[in-house]
Order: structure tokens, then C-alpha cells, then sequence
């Protein structure tokens, strides 16, 4: 505490958004229904304030904050930053499928915002108490809104579930942190690493290595931790999907770096055999269950696995490279992911949900741009060139064969290919089908208009993938130091 | 030392008998009981641990509030017992397969030889266990603290919107639409032209 100051610059954008979205709960209560998009302007000005703070409090130089419980180093910059893209890109696509639905209130926007600063504290935690209370935060935030829509049953099937088994991850790793602290006797990310490098390596560490290996797994929904995310993807209302499968997926990112990288990178060995395990798994499953799907949310929710599966791939070669490769992947899948469901917010309407594969037969007939657009996005998903799913597949991939995973590179290229059969499936319905629905598109203009810039942007860079391969390679390399 | 030793050997008995009997007792609402009774022998052997905040707050923050909130919870709810029973001999082979399989596991990776408890330290006799907590809570602790009055928060919007409804057959007033009423909301003045009445003598008298 000798420097208050300091303290509180450092936590300035978390500030921001926490007290935006106080006020804009308070404010929620004292406007028309009709003046709602007041709420909506002030999200989408927090989201760019935040980012803005972020931007000019940021420093090459780590900086610590209340008592080395907050890290300020690039690599939280860099994700901080991506994750408001994120957030924001989600408020523009589901608003009108909110306002049809009669899901358009202050509350939705608050927790989305209480949900940012939940996953901001894990990513700049240096703390296991810090990570976890950032952790418990943001999942909170994702029950409740999974079961907003209080009325539709399946909703609220899936927020059950997705509690539960959320809960139960939860207390895993919590449970592994109390071994490691009991081991190590500290919670500081720092001292953990420091402590565990000096003393012989017991039974106890690689138990609670376990629990904290499993907790991160469920997070990121990796076999075999997998069985909450077909069902929580398939009954959540589409926008709630979107919250749950992106940006949250940078937050377990940031928190395995921090706690298995930063923390536990003594037993490297030891997790790199799980992490191995786990991607092999995940990519085998995730593809071939997703052949089988009729549904479109259910089909993503596989191939969200699957993708796992590869960001897994580079983590596991347990080297900067393999984890600026996996960094790199992980914001392409989030590009990739909220413009697959911003098409599927798209082309749903009051009373109708575009989440069955058959929705989109014929789409070429009846609008053929976001035809091309989907086509775009499946493309980045199957990791075709010249689209950045290519280059996050390829990247990811060469640096688990610098590590020397052979077979299983090829296995993932494999697997990659039987992947591609169930994007394309989807082009080819596109395509060659007949379309058995003929309504007009209702999605408002800005929409429209930012959704195109969003997919097209996975085409620039695919293009020149430098671009975002330079800016996470660097971050994290000189945040690893 | 050997009357604390003894005190210790009770409370962890009940303790253990009042955990088992958490799980296997048939009816919720004694389950509810034992682990109130659980939780106050758990207290008891805090304060043997000089914890005495951690303990006093347990029996405050669990024993008072929590569980019998749990408790009307669970007399509200009308739990159909048969029906929780249902396949308990169909899963517990497995069930019972991967709990022993647990507890081996975790006394070989807990056992003695892997642990290295620490000395005790003597305290001094003014030592106080509360003081030392509010310090670091709102030193070192102070960003988690203030994180979790945050989740707190969260917590309670979440409840209320997936509680709170508004009936649609709620007939009561809001006071404030009330006292704002104006006049002009209530009665319109509307100019209309004055009807003339002819007189019923003359129409009478033309139908003749």
C-alpha cells in the first residue's frame, strides 16, 4: 500500500467498466422502454473508453497493483483489447434479437459488462485468489444469462447444467490451488513458481497439478471435460451462446498462462502429458461428433472442442513459441466464432430460430452476400487458405512439430480434414439447395454493415496474417520474460 | 496438554459421526440437522486452533443464517423421497468402485511422509486473532475483498431478474402515478353546441 496512486491507475479501465455498469443498472431503472438504446450507446461508450484507457495507461514494463494481487503486463493489454472488440462486436449482433424477444433490458447489459470485468481480473490476476474470485465473476454472470429468458425451459435446462458442472469445475480448481498453496505456502503466482523450483518434487504438487489441470480444462470445455458444452451451446438462447464461446475462451487462455506458465512452469513435464492427452482427445471427438449434428448451434459446439483440441496443441509444446501460436489461434477462433453465430442471429427473427443446418439451404438464392460471408467464415473454420483459420491452424501446428510431436501433428491434420467435411457441408446447402423459406431479412443496417467488415476481415488477414501473429507474439514474449 | 487432546478426540468423533450421518440418513430434514451439529463441532475445534473469529463467524455466518435458510428451503420444497432413491443400487457398484478407488489414491498421495507440517508458533497471550484478520483483509487482501462484495452484488441482480415477475392480474396502485395525476388526465372538457329543444306542442299538432 505505500503507493495508492499507482494502485488505482493501474486497475483504471477495470474501474471504468465496474462503475459503468453500476450506473447503467441504476440508470436501467429510471428510462422509457422506448429510450433504451441510451443503455445500448452507453455499453458500446464504455467498451471504447475502457479500451482507451487500456491503450494509454499501458507500459512496456510490468507493473504490479495492490500488493502484487494485479499484474499490468502487455499481454494483459493486448487481451484486454481483443476482449472489448469481442464484447462489443456481441452487443451489435444481438440487439435486435434481444428487442425481439423481449430480452432487451438494462440487466443484459450490465452483467455482460460485470462479466468483462470478471474475466479483466483473471487475466490480470497474479493471484490465485485474484484468478479465482475473476473466475467465479464472470461465471456467475454466464449462468444468469444463459437462464434470462426465464420462460423458455431449455434455457433454463441448460443454465442448470451449465451451473452444476460449473460449480463442480470450480471446486476442482479450487481444490488444486488449496493443495498448492499448501505445498508452496503462498497464493502469489511468483512465489509459487520460485517455491515449487526449490523443493523436490512430491505427490502432493502433481495432485494438485491435476485438479488446477482439470479445472482449466472444464473452462475451456477440452475432452474430457466436454459433456456441458453441446447441451449449455444448443438450449442457451443464440446470443448467450455467443457470450459463453468467445471471449471467455481469452480469459482461459490468459488464466492457463498465468497459472500454468507463470506458476507451475517447474512441472512442465508433468502437465504437458496431460495437455497432450487433452488435445489428441478433443480434436478426435469434437470432429467426428460434429459430422453427425443437424444442428447448427450443436455442430459449433463440436467444432468449438475441436478447436480446443489445437489451442491445446500449442500450449503443449510448453514453450513461448507453442504459446504465442495458441494466443494467435485463440483470437482467430473468437473472430471466427462470434461471426458464425452473428449470421445465425442474422437470419433469426421474432418466432424464429435459424439454428437448424436446413435454415441456410438455398441461402445463395435468397441473399447471396451473407452467403459469401458464411462461406468466408466456414472456410476459416475448416482452416482453408487464404482465411486466418489457415494460418491459425498451420502456425499452431508447426510449433508442436518444432516440439516434436510428430504423429500427433499428423493425426490433428487428419482430423482437420474430416473437419472440413461438415463446414463445407454447410456451403454446399448453401449453395446447391433450393431454399424452403423465402422471408425477407429483418437485421438492422449497422449490423449488416459491421458483419461484413467482420467476416471480410478474416479474408485480410488471412491475407496478411503478420499483422495479428506479430502483435500476440510479441506481447506474450515480452510478457513472459 | 492432555485435556485439550481429549476435547480434540470428541469434537472430531462428532464431527465424523455427524458427517456420516449428513449422508445417510433418510430424511432431509435431519440430514439439515446433522450438519448444523457438524458445523458447530467444526466451530469448537477452530477455537482449539486459537482461530476464534473463523469459529465464531462459522457458527454466525453457517450455523445461524445459511442453514436455516437451507433448512426452509427444503421443508418448502416437498422432496419426494422415493424418487431421489431411485437406482441407488443400480449405480452404486460403480459409484462405490470410484470411491475407494478416491480414498486410496489420496491417502497415498496425502500420506505422512509427503507432508511437512509446520512448527507451531507460540503466540503471545494478547494475540488477537480478529485484528490480525482485518489487517491483512484490508491491506494485502484489499482487492479480492472488494472483488467478492462485487460477486455479491452480481449474485443479487441475478436473483432478482430471474425472480422477480410482474403479474399481469396485479390490480395494486403505484402511489407516485398517484400523486402526479392532473387534472387533465382525469376529465376532458369537450365544447359542444347547445341543443335547442323544440317545443312538443308543435310537432303534435303538425302530425295531426
Amino acid at each position: 500500500m505505500d503507493n495508492m496512486q499507482f494502485d488505482l491507475l493501474a486497475l483504471l479501465p477495470e474501474l471504468v467498466v465496474m462503475g459503468m455498469a453500476m450506473f447503467i443498472l441504476l440508470l436501467d431503472l429510471f428510462i422509457l422502454p422506448q429510450n433504451r438504446f441510451m443503455i445500448y450507446g452507453l455499453s458500446q461508450f464504455t467498451l471504447l473508453a475502457a479500451a482507451f484507457f487500456t491503450f494509454k495507461t499501458h507500459t512496456p514494463a510490468v507493473g504490479f497493483a495492490f500488493s502484487h494481487m494485479f499484474i499490468d503486463d502487455t499481454l494483459s493489454d493486448v487481451i484486454k483489447l481483443m476482449m472489448y472488440l469481442g464484447t462489443s462486436l456481441i452487443l451489435v449482433y444481438t440487439r435486435k434479437y434481444l428487442q425481439d424477444r423481449n430480452l432487451y433490458r438494462g440487466e443484459f447489459y450490465a452483467m455482460v459488462l460485470f462479466g468483462l470485468l470478471g474475466m479483466m481480473i483473471m487475466v490480470s490476476g497474479h493471484n490465485m485468489l485474484t484468478i479465482y474470485i475473476g473466475l467465479e465473476l464472470l461465471s456467475l454472470c454466464l449462468y444468469s444469462l444463459v437462464a434470462f429468458d426465464r420462460d423458455n425451459p431449455r434455457a433454463s435446462e441448460a443454465a442448470m447444467k451449465y451451473f452444476v458442472l460449473g460449480a463442480l469445475a470450480s471446486g476442482m480448481l479450487l481444490y488444486g490451488m488449496s493443495m498448492l498453496y499448501g505445498m508452496t505456502g503462498s497464493l502469489d503466482v511468483s512465489d509459487i513458481a520460485n517455491s515449487i523450483a526449490q523443493q523436490p518434487k512430491s505427490p502432493v504438487l502433481i495432485l494438485g497439478l491435476v485438479f488446477v489441470v482439470a479445472g482449466l480444462a472444464f473452462k475451456f470445455g477440452a475432452v474430457p471435460f466436454q459433456m456441458w458444452v453441446p447441451d449449455v451451446y444448443q438450449g442457451s438462447p443464440t446470443p448467450m451462446t455467443l457470450l459463453i464461446g468467445s471471449v471467455p475462451k481469452l480469459a482461459a487462455y490468459a488464466m492457463t498462462v498465468r497459472l500454468l506458465v507463470q506458476g507451475l512452469h517447474p512441472l512442465a513435464l508433468d502437465w504437458q502429458d496431460m495437455l497432450v492427452l487433452m488435445a489428441v482427445l478433443s480434436i478426435i471427438i469434437g470432429n467426428f461428433s460434429a459430422i453427425v449434428q443437424t444442428n447448427l448451434k450443436r455442430m459449433l459446439a463440436y467444432s468449438t472442442i475441436s478447436h480446443v483440441g489445437f489451442i491445446m496443441f500449442g500450449m503443449m509444446s510448453a514453450n513461448a513459441n507453442g504459446f504465442a501460436s495458441s494466443f494467435f489461434y485463440i483470437s482467430a477462433y473468437v473472430l471466427m466464432s462470434i461471426a458464425g453465430f452473428g449470421i445465425i442471429l442474422l437470419l433469426s427473427r421474432q418466432g424464429f430460430e435459424a439454428e437448424e443446418i436446413n435454415d441456410l439451404k438455398g441461402l445463395n438464392q435468397r441473399h447471396p452476400w451473407f452467403a459469401f460471408l458464411m462461406l468466408i467464415i466456414m472456410f476459416s473454420m475448416a482452416g482453408i487458405p487464404p482465411t486466418i483459420g489457415f494460418y491459425a491452424k498451420f502456425t499452431v501446428l508447426q510449433a508442436a512439430w518444432q516440439a516434436g510431436f510428430t504423429w500427433q501433428v499428423v493425426l490433428a491434420v487428419l482430423m482437420a480434414t474430416i473437419g472440413a467435411f461438415y463446414y463445407l457441408n454447410i456451403v454446399r446447402k448453401m449453395y446447391f439447395d433450393a431454399p424452403e423459406d423465402h422471408t425477407p431479412l429483418s437485421a438492422p443496417l449497422d449490423m449488416r454493415f459491421i458483419l461484413s467488415v467482420h467476416s471480410l476481415a478474416l479474408l485480410g488477414l488471412g491475407l496478411f496474417p503478420e499483422v495479428l501473429l506479430g502483435v500476440c507474439g510479441h506481447s506474450l514474449l515480452i510478457s513472459l520474460q | 496438554m492432555l485435556f485439550t487432546d481429549i476435547v480434540f478426540y470428541v469434537l472430531s468423533a462428532i464431527l465424523l459421526f455427524s458427517g456420516i450421518r449428513v449422508i445417510t440418513t433418510r430424511n432431509p430434514v435431519h440430514a439439515a440437522l446433522f450438519l448444523v451439529l457438524a458445523f458447530f463441532t467444526a466451530a469448537g475445534i477452530w477455537l482449539l486452533l486459537e482461530a476464534e473469529f473463523l469459529a465464531i463467524a462459522l457458527i454466525l455466518v453457517y450455523v445461524g443464517a445459511v442453514m436455516v435458510l437451507f433448512l426452509f428451503v427444503v421443508m418448502m420444497l416437498d422432496i419426494n423421497l422415493d424418487k431421489l432413491r431411485e437406482g441407488f443400487w443400480e449405480y452404486l457398484p460403480m459409484a462405490g468402485l470410484i470411491g475407494v478407488l478416491m480414498v486410496v489414491e489420496m491417502t497415498m498421495v496425502l500420506a505422512e511422509k509427503n507432508l511437512h507440517p509446520s512448527e507451531a508458533v507460540e503466540l503471545p497471550a494478547n494475540y488477537s486473532n480478529t485484528a490480525a484478520l482485518g489487517k491483512v483483509l484490508y491491506t494485502d487482501y484489499l482487492l479480492p475483498f472488494e472483488l467478492a462484495a462485487v460477486v455479491l452484488l452480481v449474485a443479487m441482480i441475478a436473483a432478482i431478474v430471474l425472480t422477480l415477475r410482474e403479474r399481469k392480474d396485479n390490480k395494486s396502485m403505484n402511489p407516485a402515478d398517484q400523486v402526479k395525476v392532473k387534472r387533465s388526465d382525469r376529465i376532458r372538457i369537450v365544447s359542444m353546441p347547445a341543443e335547442v329543444e323544440e317545443a312538443p306542442a308543435v310537432a303534435a299538432e303538425e302530425k295531426k
